[in-house]
Order: C-alpha cells, then sequence, then structure tokens
C-alpha cells in the first residue's frame, strides 16, 4: 500500500526536471528546507514530548547530584551524631537543612545520605551501561557482521551467559570479593548483562549487511573497516541506543538490589540499596529511613526508563 | 509545449495501428542489418564466458553439510561491446541478479570467466580487483535502500573519492560531488541532505551519480526504474540515456520490465532459471522470437491499448517457475512448454543459431537455445 | 456499458443494468494524516460508484490516495493518524460511515472483501492454508471444521490451485507467488461477497504469472456478477478487464472515462503524459515523453489544479482555479457517455 506511507518529499525542486525533454523550468518551490537527519528528527520529536521533558529535567538533577552533591548539601553522609539517634524524625518545613528528613539509626542526615548515595547509583548505572554497550556491540557487530562459523561461536557464548540468572550470578560473583568498590560492581554486572545488547546488535547488523548501500559499498571497493564502522555502526547505532536507555534503570535497581542484599557496595560506602537494608530493621520504628532512599531508588530507575521509551519513540516511529 | 502538439498529431493518426507499425517494422529491418553488421561493433569491452553459481544449500547448526545447491546462474556466455545497451530480461528467480552481482564482483562465481579487456576478473583480488571496480559500476533496483540514510549526499557521492583517491584531489572533492549532482539533474545546493528529503525519483538519480563518479566505462543497472512511479520512470529513463551517450558507458540493463529494455536495449539477452534462452538485437527478440519463452513472455506483457491488444495472440503459460534448486531434465522450459517432446527431457538445447535459419539473413536467424525453434510475432497485432 | 456518474447529485442518465443504484457509491470523500511535517491530504474530494458485474479501475500513482480511498471504503485506515473528515461510503444505499463497528464488521468480508498486494504478509505464516480458508465459514456461516475443509477444498478449486485436496493442509509458504494470490482471491470469495477491491493485485506477480492471475479475476467476476475495484498504476493491466477508469492525482479524481476512449483519447494532460511516456512494447520509438517534475508533497498540495507545476498546458486559471470534473463531449457537442475531466483545458487537450 504505497499510499500509506506519506513520503517526506521536497517538491518541486528546480532542476530536478533538466533532461526531461529540454524543458526549462522555473519552479517556484517552498524554501528549501534544512538538511534532516535522523537526529535532529528525533530531537524534534522528543522537545515535544512531555514524558521526555519530565525525566531528562529529572536525570540532570540526579547527574548534577551525583557530580557535585555539596551544591545540595553542608552536612556529611558519614557524620553520626549519635544524639539524634531514634530522635530525628523528619522536619518537613525545613527545606534541605540536615534534618529535613530526618535522621537514621545511627544519627546520620537521611538527607545528605540521599544526595551523596545518587553518586553511587548513577556510576554504576552510566557505569556498566556504558561497559555493556562497548561489548555487545562489538560482539554482536562481528557476530554479525562476519556470520560463519564466527557467528554461531559468539551466538553460542551468548546464549550461555543468557542462561546464567542475572541477580544470582552477580551475586555468586561478588560475593567472592571482600573488597566490592564501584568498579568491582560494574564489571560484575558487565560481565553479565552484555547479552541483550549483543543480540540487538547482531540482529541489526544482519539486517544492514543485506541493504542495498552496503552493497553498493562493497562495488566500490569498500574496505572492512570503513564498510563497518561508516554504513554498518551509524545504521545499528540507533537501536542499540534504545536497549541501553531502557537497561541503564535496570542496573540502578539491580545495584540497589546488591546492596540491600549485602553483596553491593561495600558497607562503608553510601548508596541508597545500603541504606534500604539497614533501614530494614527500623521499619516499625522509623518507616521514613526505609521509604526515603526506596523512593530515591524508583524515581530515578523510572526516570531513566521514561527516557529510554522517549527515545526509542523518537528514534523509530514505527515501534509505537 | 511544442513537444505536446507533436504528439497529438501521432495519437490523431493511432486508430490504424496496426498498418502503421507494419511499415515501420519494414523500415527497421534495413536499419537494423545495417547495424548488425560486425565490424560496426569493434570489440567487445566485457566478455562473459559459462559463468556458473551455485548457492549451496546446508543443513546443521555448528557444522554445516551441503544438501544441494540453488543453481542461480548455469553457465551463461555474453558480450558487452564498448558503448551499447544490451537488456537482460526474465521472470524472478531466472538468476539475473545474481548475474549483475557476479560480474561486480559481489560474489564468487562456481565457475566460468568474466573477461574485462582481455583479462580475467573473476580470479582478481585486493587492489587490482579494486581498480577494475573503477570501470564497472552499478545503480541498484531500490532508491531506498541503496542510499546510506545517515550519510548527507554529499557524503554518499562523495565516498567513491574517498575509497578511489587518485580519481579526485581532496580539495576537488566536494566541487566534483556538485558537478555530478548537476550532470544528474539535481540541484548542487542540496549536497548536504540526507536520502530521505528527496523522492524516488531523485534518490534514483543519486544512485546514478554515485555510479557515474569514478568514470566508469561500464555500469551494470538491476532493475534501475522498476521501484519508480511511471511518469518518474520516462525522467530516469531518458537520464540514462544521456549519460550514455555523453560518456559512453556501455550498459547492462537488467529488467522484468520487457517495455522498458527494449526502449533502451541495443541488444537483448532472454534468460530462464539461470541460462539463457535466447540473444539477440532488440529488432530480433521482439519482432522475430523463436523461442516459446520469449514468445510467451512477450504475449503476456499488458500493453496499455486495448484495441492493439485484442487483436494480438496471447499465449498464456500454465504452471509456475520451477525451483532453481531441482531444474527439470534438458530443456529449462520444457515443463511449461507447449512444444516440449521427448527430446526436450533428454537433450539439453545449446544457445545457437537454430540449423533451420543459419545461412538465413532473415532477423529469426540470431541464438535461440530451443530444439524447434520457430519465428512467431506475438507482439504485433494480427 | 456503463456510465459513470460525474458527480453524485447527477445519477447516470440512462442507468445502469441494475435498476439504476450502484452498488457502491463513493462521494466527495475526504482523508488527512497528520504527520510530523504537518497534515496530509491524501484524499480531496473524491466521487465514483460501481456497479454489479463491473470493473472501476482506479488508476495513480503513489501518493495519489487511490489505496487510502480503498482503505477508507473497508474501514481498515489507522485512524490515528487518519481522519475523514468529509464525504459519504454508501453500501447499497447506506452510508458506512454512520455504521457502528459492529454494522461494519458485517459487511467486511460478508458483503465486500479485499485482495492485497502482498500475499504473503496477508496470510498468517503459521496456520495452514484450509484452516485460513476454512475460518471465513466457521467464522461466518458457523460451519463444522469438517464442513469448513471440504468447502476450503471446492474453493480452492474454484482458482484453479492444482491438486487442492492434497494442498489444503500446506502452509503459505509451500505456495509460489501466483499460487498465493489465488488463494488470497479464494478468500477474497468464499463468502461471495457482492464487491472484491483488489489493491495491485499482480504488481508482485511475474508478467506470465500476471495473465493467469487476471483472467481468473475477470472469470470470476463475471461468474459471480460482482462489482470489482481494481486499484493500480499499471495502465498496462487496466487496459485489459476493466470497463471504466477513474485516474486519480494527488487525492482527486481528474479523468473518468470507458477504457477504450481513454486510451484513444485523453482528455486530461495527465493520462495524456502517463499514456505518452510508456515505452512501446511493439515499437522502437526515440526519446520518451517524459512528465516533469515530481508528484506533489500532500502537505503542500499546489493551488489550483494540484498538476499545473508539471503541465505544459498550465495557464494562470490552473494556478488559481480547482478544477471540477467538467463532463467531456465530442467538438460539435456530441455526448460522450461516461467521460469527464477536471481540466479547465480538456476541450485543447482531447480535440486540440
Amino acid at each position: 500500500m504505497p499510499d500509506k506511507t506519506i513520503e517526506k518529499t521536497v517538491d518541486a525542486l528546480p532542476g530536478d526536471t533538466a533532461s526531461t525533454a529540454g524543458v526549462v523550468v522555473t519552479e517556484s518551490g517552498p524554501a528549501p528546507e534544512k538538511a534532516r537527519s535522523l537526529w535532529s528528527d528525533a530531537w524534534h520529536d522528543l522537545r515535544r514530548n512531555p514524558l521526555f521533558l519530565i525525566s531528562a529535567v529529572l536525570i540532570v538533577f540526579l547527574l548534577v547530584m551525583a557530580a557535585w552533591p555539596g551544591l545540595f548539601t553542608s552536612a556529611s553522609p558519614r557524620h553520626a551524631d549519635l544524639a539524634k539517634h531514634y530522635l530525628g524524625k523528619p522536619n518537613w518545613g525545613n527545606f534541605f537543612a540536615p534534618d529535613w528528613l530526618g535522621y537514621d539509626v545511627q544519627g546520620r542526615s537521611i538527607y545528605a545520605r540521599v544526595v551523596y548515595g545518587a553518586r553511587a547509583s548513577i556510576t554504576v548505572g552510566v557505569g556498566v551501561t556504558l561497559a555493556v554497550t562497548v561489548l555487545g556491540t562489538v560482539i554482536g557487530m562481528i557476530a554479525g557482521y562476519f556470520g560463519g562459523w564466527t557467528d554461531s561461536l559468539l551466538s553460542r557464548m551468548t546464549d550461555i551467559f543468557l542462561g546464567i540468572p542475572f541477580l544470582l550470578g552477580a551475586l555468586v560473583i561478588l560475593n567472592s570479593f571482600d573488597d566490592r568498590t564501584v568498579w568491582v560492581v560494574i564489571m560484575a554486572l558487565a560481565f553479565l548483562g552484555w547479552t541483550q545488547i549483543a543480540r540487538v546488535a547482531r540482529g541489526a547488523v544482519i539486517t544492514i549487511k543485506q541493504s542495498d548501500y552496503v552493497v553498493a559499498a562493497k562495488a566500490l571497493g569498500a574496505s572492512t573497516s570503513r564498510i563497518l564502522f561508516r554504513h554498518v555502526l551509524p545504521n545499528a547505532v540507533a537501536p542499540i541506543i534504545v536497549v541501553a536507555t531502557i537497561a541503564l534503570g535496570g542496573y540502578i535497581a539491580a545495584e540497589a538490589t546488591l546492596s540491600f542484599l549485602g553483596v553491593g557496595l561495600g558497607d562503608t560506602a553510601v548508596s541508597w540499596g545500603g541504606d534500604v537494608a539497614r533501614g530494614r530493621e527500623q521499619l516499625r520504628i522509623a518507616p521514613h529511613t526505609l521509604i526515603i532512599p526506596s523512593v530515591m531508588v524508583s524515581i530515578t530507575v523510572l526516570s531513566f526508563l521514561m527516557f529510554g521509551d522517549a527515545v526509542r519513540n523518537a528514534l523509530d516511529p514505527k515501534l509505537r | 509545449m511544442a513537444e505536446l502538439k507533436k504528439t497529438d498529431e501521432s495519437m490523431d493518426a493511432t486508430p490504424n495501428v496496426a498498418e502503421v507499425e507494419t511499415v515501420d517494422a519494414a523500415s527497421e529491418e534495413e536499419a537494423v542489418a545495417a547495424f548488425d553488421a560486425p565490424v560496426s561493433r569493434g570489440e567487445p569491452i566485457l566478455q562473459v564466458r559459462g559463468l556458473v553459481k551455485h548457492f549451496p544449500l546446508t543443513q546443521g547448526i555448528l557444522f554445516k553439510r551441503q544438501v544441494g545447491a540453488v543453481k542461480a546462474v548455469d553457465g551463461i556466455s555474453f558480450d558487452l561491446y564498448q558503448g551499447e545497451t544490451l537488456g537482460i530480461v526474465g521472470e524472478s528467480g531466472c538468476g539475473k541478479s545474481t548475474v549483475a552481482r557476479l560480474l561486480m564482483m559481489l560474489e564468487k562465481a562456481t565457475a566460468g570467466e568474466v573477461f574485462y579487456k582481455g583479462q580475467d576478473i573473476t580470479k582478481l583480488s585486493g587492489r587490482a580487483l579494486k581498480a577494475v571496480r573503477r570501470n564497472i559500476q552499478m545503480v541498484f533496483q531500490d532508491p531506498y535502500t541503496s542510499l546510506n540514510p545517515r550519510m548527507t549526499v554529499g557524503d554518499i557521492i562523495g565516498e567513491t573519492f574517498e575509497i578511489h583517491p587518485e580519481v579526485a584531489p581532496k580539495g576537488d572533492r566536494r566541487r566534483k560531488v556538485q558537478e555530478l549532482l548537476d550532470v544528474v539533474g539535481l540541484n548542487p545546493e542540496y549536497i548536504n541532505r540526507y536520502p530521505h528529503q528527496f523522492s524516488g525519483g531523485q534518490r534514483q538519480r543519486i544512485g546514478i551519480a554515485r555510479g557515474l563518479a569514478l568514470n566508469p566505462e561500464i555500469i551494470i543497472c538491476d532493475e534501475p526504474v522498476s521501484a519508480l512511479d511511471v511518469s518518474v520512470q520516462a525522467q530516469v529513463v531518458n537520464l540514462m540515456e544521456k549519460l550514455q551517450d555523453e560518456f559512453n558507458l556501455s550498459y547492462l540493463f537488467i529488467a522484468h520490465d520487457l517495455s522498458i529494455v527494449r526502449h533502451i536495449s541495443d541488444r537483448v539477452g532472454v534468460m530462464y532459471l539461470g541460462k539463457m534462452a535466447e540473444i539477440g538485437t532488440d529488432t530480433q527478440i521482439y519482432d522475430h522470437p523463436t523461442h516459446p519463452y520469449t514468445q510467451a513472455l512477450l504475449s503476456a506483457v499488458p500493453v496499455p491499448d486495448p484495441e492493439s491488444r485484442e487483436g494480438r495472440e496471447r499465449i498464456i503459460l500454465t504452471g509456475d517457475v520451477p525451483s532453481p534448486a531441482n531444474p527439470p531434465s534438458g530443456c529449462r522450459f520444457r515443463t511449461r512448454c507447449w512444444k516440449a517432446q521427448d527430446k526436450c527431457a533428454e537433450e539439453v538445447p545449446l544457445l545457437a543459431v537454430p540449423e533451420r535459419f543459419k545461412g538465413s539473413d532473415s532477423l529469426a536467424a540470431h541464438e535461440s537455445a530451443c530444439h524447434f525453434a520457430e519465428e512467431k510475432d506475438v507482439v504485433h497485432a494480427a | 456499458m456503463t456510465i459513470i456518474d460525474e458527480t453524485a447529485e447527477s445519477p447516470a442518465p440512462d442507468g445502469a443494468q441494475d435498476a439504476g443504484r450502484p452498488l457502491l457509491e463513493v462521494r466527495d470523500l475526504h482523508v488527512e494524516f497528520s504527520t510530523r511535517d504537518g497534515v496530509a491530504k491524501a484524499v480531496n474530494g473524491v466521487n465514483y460508484s460501481v456497479a454489479a458485474g463491473e470493473t472501476l479501475a482506479v488508476l495513480g500513482e503513489s501518493g495519489s490516495g487511490k489505496s487510502v480511498t480503498a482503505q477508507a471504503i473497508m474501514g481498515i485506515l489507522d485512524m490515528p493518524p487518519g481522519r475523514i473528515p468529509k464525504g459519504e461510503i454508501l453500501f447499497r444505499g447506506q452510508d458506512m460511515l454512520k455504521m457502528s463497528g459492529e454494522e461494519r464488521r458485517k459487511i467486511r468480508g460478508n458483503k465486500i472483501a479485499m485482495i492485497f498486494q502482498d500475499a504473503l504478509s496477508s496470510l498468517n505464516p503459521v496456520l495452514s492454508v484450509g484452516y485460513q480458508l476454512g475460518e471465513m465459514f466457521r467464522v461466518h456461516q458457523g460451519l463444522s471444521k469438517k464442513e469448513a475443509k471440504a468447502k476450503s477444498i471446492e474453493l480452492m478449486d474454484r482458482v484453479k490451485i492444482p491438486a487442492a485436496a492434497a494442498r489444503v493442509n500446506d502452509y503459505p509458504h509451500q505456495f509460489s507467488g501466483g499460487m498465493r494470490q489465488r488463494i488470497m482471491i479464494a478468500m477474497a470469495l468464499a463468502l461471495e461477497p457482492d464487491l472484491i477491491i483488489a489493491d495491485e493485485p499482480t504488481t508482485a506477480l511475474d508478467v506470465t504469472v500476471q495473465a493467469q492471475v487476471m483472467d481468473l479475476l475477470a472469470e470470476l467476476q463475471r461468474e459471480y456478477h460482482m462489482g470489482l475495484i481494481l486499484i493500480t498504476h499499471d495502465l498496462g493491466v487496466v487496459a485489459d478487464v476493466a470497463d471504466k477508469i477513474a485516474v486519480m492525482y494527488a487525492g482527486r479524481i481528474v479523468e473518468t472515462a470507458p477504457v477504450h476512449e481513454l486510451y484513444k483519447r485523453p482528455a486530461h494532460p495527465y493520462t495524456k503524459g502517463l499514456l505518452e511516456s510508456i515505452p512501446r512494447l511493439d515499437q522502437k520509438g526515440q526519446e520518451l515523453y517524459a512528465i516533469k517534475g515530481l508528484p506533489p508533497n500532500l502537505t503542500r498540495i499546489p493551488s489550483g489544479c494540484a498538476f499545473n507545476p508539471r503541465c505544459p498546458q498550465a495557464q494562470d486559471i490552473c494556478r488559481t482555479d480547482i478544477p471540477q470534473l467538467f463532463p467531456v463531449t465530442e467538438q460539435d457537442g456530441g455526448e460522450l457517455a461516461g467521460r469527464g475531466s477536471a481540466c479547465h483545458f480538456w476541450k485543447e487537450t482531447i480535440h486540440g
């Protein structure tokens, strides 16, 4: 049904008819449009998407908080004032003050811990996503482009990793580390999480390598690296970005879960997941010590999921 | 305006179509006879000899074993001369697109040779192959998939110079790209636009510009207009003819639309199930076909003229094209042929001038792979 | 010969055989789509009608609105982004656009069926052909599985699929393109509809198979005395089977004519240009005539006659006034039944 797809066509281009039976054309077309790439089209859509705007504002806010926590509070997340132990009910009216959200069981400012906890969550989330994207794209691209036994081998390997339950695998790996820094957690999660991106990348690359523009580049004598980096990768990147942004929220949730289970970041680290774990013990006496960091995790995960969703809609309108 | 006037007259004069055409054909025969003289053709620029491509059918996931082969192209030979257009027609699955990919060295031939100026290019690789690629370029069928959507028009055409830097020095490339856009009838100012900002016909012009960029001698056109709207097809066909004259190009024009092939081609080859059924000048093939498949194919073409249509004989073939993985023995067309006899199942007919026409100066005396070749005009109204 | 209604208000003077009332009548239909670049006006006031036993060919290029009109008739437009701001689609005198979803569903399939271009994607790959054919009978007529299967085999015989009884349990991919299109036709025929809409039914097929399928369609149409709307871009296919033709451009009908008349004497510059731009099989021409320019962008249709930027005859009036579908007559004013042209200069075009 050719009529259904309304072509974005530049009409009445002067010059287009130069060769047709020698007709001289003086058509007054509309003002020439500007060059429009996929990204500028996507940006055009995103700017009008409230879902995107809300999530983007939240994410920027979280990123700033992770980078410069000092901007938000002067209190230290580690300063324990035992005098405030159990007495530190939230003082809701006192915005951004150390006692705004109350104190935890050890008398530390919950507000300060929420602010400083962002760094761990965001670092793990972004770090895992970057690592997974690079690893998955490379593996997926090699498998998809070269095919044959390379593909068979890499695909089976992907299947094996896919068979490992994500959290259980992470639990086992992290359990064997005594000193669990942010980097250890990132590596462990990336080690288990690359399969999804690899599959998406492989699928995209297989479709793209059969397309006529890749064949055309081959016919021109283009080298394999040129084909991969000029033609295949730029066209495969959109679905990869979509999967990656949506997965980011999941990694933040995974970090919180692992910290909650006691195998995430070490006890000394300030992290939302760890605070949720400790807050659980005071659920009856001081529920806010549990609820506040949980809400932060939820907001962050939700922001990234919404962001990913909006990006997907903008990059691939057909998926809607 | 003047153009339309002229055609108005011819429209008014159409009622007696049949009469007009017989006159045409007679005068054409002389013209063609003169053109066919071997001396005027010179050396072939491309010689294809016994080209074969079998795609293996495999089973198994990690360890594959071959269980058969799709015989996409099964022994094809033809010549392409400097400055001429050789049309290749046939139905889907006849192997015509595989021929294009083989000539472009996009697939490795199972057997056979392709000589470009006397050199067998199927044996080349690396630098020597890249050098040959400069002279043999391709125009693709689908203008929507043949241009990288992430690159601007300038990058798409300019990439040819990045791959072959000796063709254009760096500072000169932008100007060259704009020149090419102008040559194919596009506004050079659109160099920074992306493919999706153009319509199908304009994109095909961009594809043609890319094919022309390296100044090739041969352009292989794989269904270059079949994805375009009727009113735009004519523009692109005219452009291709203009470019051929301007740059002395040789075209291998692969298409399923027999009318367009006749319009643009000097010689035409008809393919069926991986083999060449018949080959000759356009007049020989269209007005004096001797292979039953050519006759059926021609008679089935819908003609936008109900009156001449009603006077024509139509041969409606039964059944479908057999699978190229398991082609019939002997003549491949015999399963759908109304003339088939025992001989056709046993003996593969060779592509040669049929015995009965040998030495005759009739236009029916051209190569045809049929045991029972017989002239039959199916195009003109009875 | 049947007659085309130039306007919905003035029915054909000497009437069709079927008591004057057409089977389907489209009146002043408008369809729009909202796109990233604005509102695309895909159909802008289309009128046509088809009677029982009659074949109407709707001819047009991509973006002419021919398929969108058909989708509006079938009620399978994507809404949104599509919208029908204006118009009526009368089936046996009843406006389908005013019907409830349930009523329309009853007509669709039962009374009006559609055949698509791509048979492979229109058939469900995981169900056998016999099951998909039988589904029509089970759902609409409440037949048992066994009866439905028997009916399916009968139907496959009707569309001349060899060894129907043996192949009834095969899956769509096991059939060739031509056979799949026959199955699509069989599905459309299953409930003996009054009207069939065929959207480019042979475009995806090879020429030798095209002829078989078109012949079959024409034969079955005669047999069942159905109305047939044949949507195509191929002037050649139309010539064989249609009774009358409506040529569409930029969402409007620009010319209507009985089939032979149109090819002999086109009355609209667009039709004329199209006919001249096709190379001939039976003679070798010189340079092809080419219509200059491009089909218009549907979000920015030119003012006046939509064809004016591409038209060799365009005058000032063409840029300002939208031409209505004028009745076309002989030079001496003699009536030309069923002919109309939406060109200010139709006289010059046909008689000039």
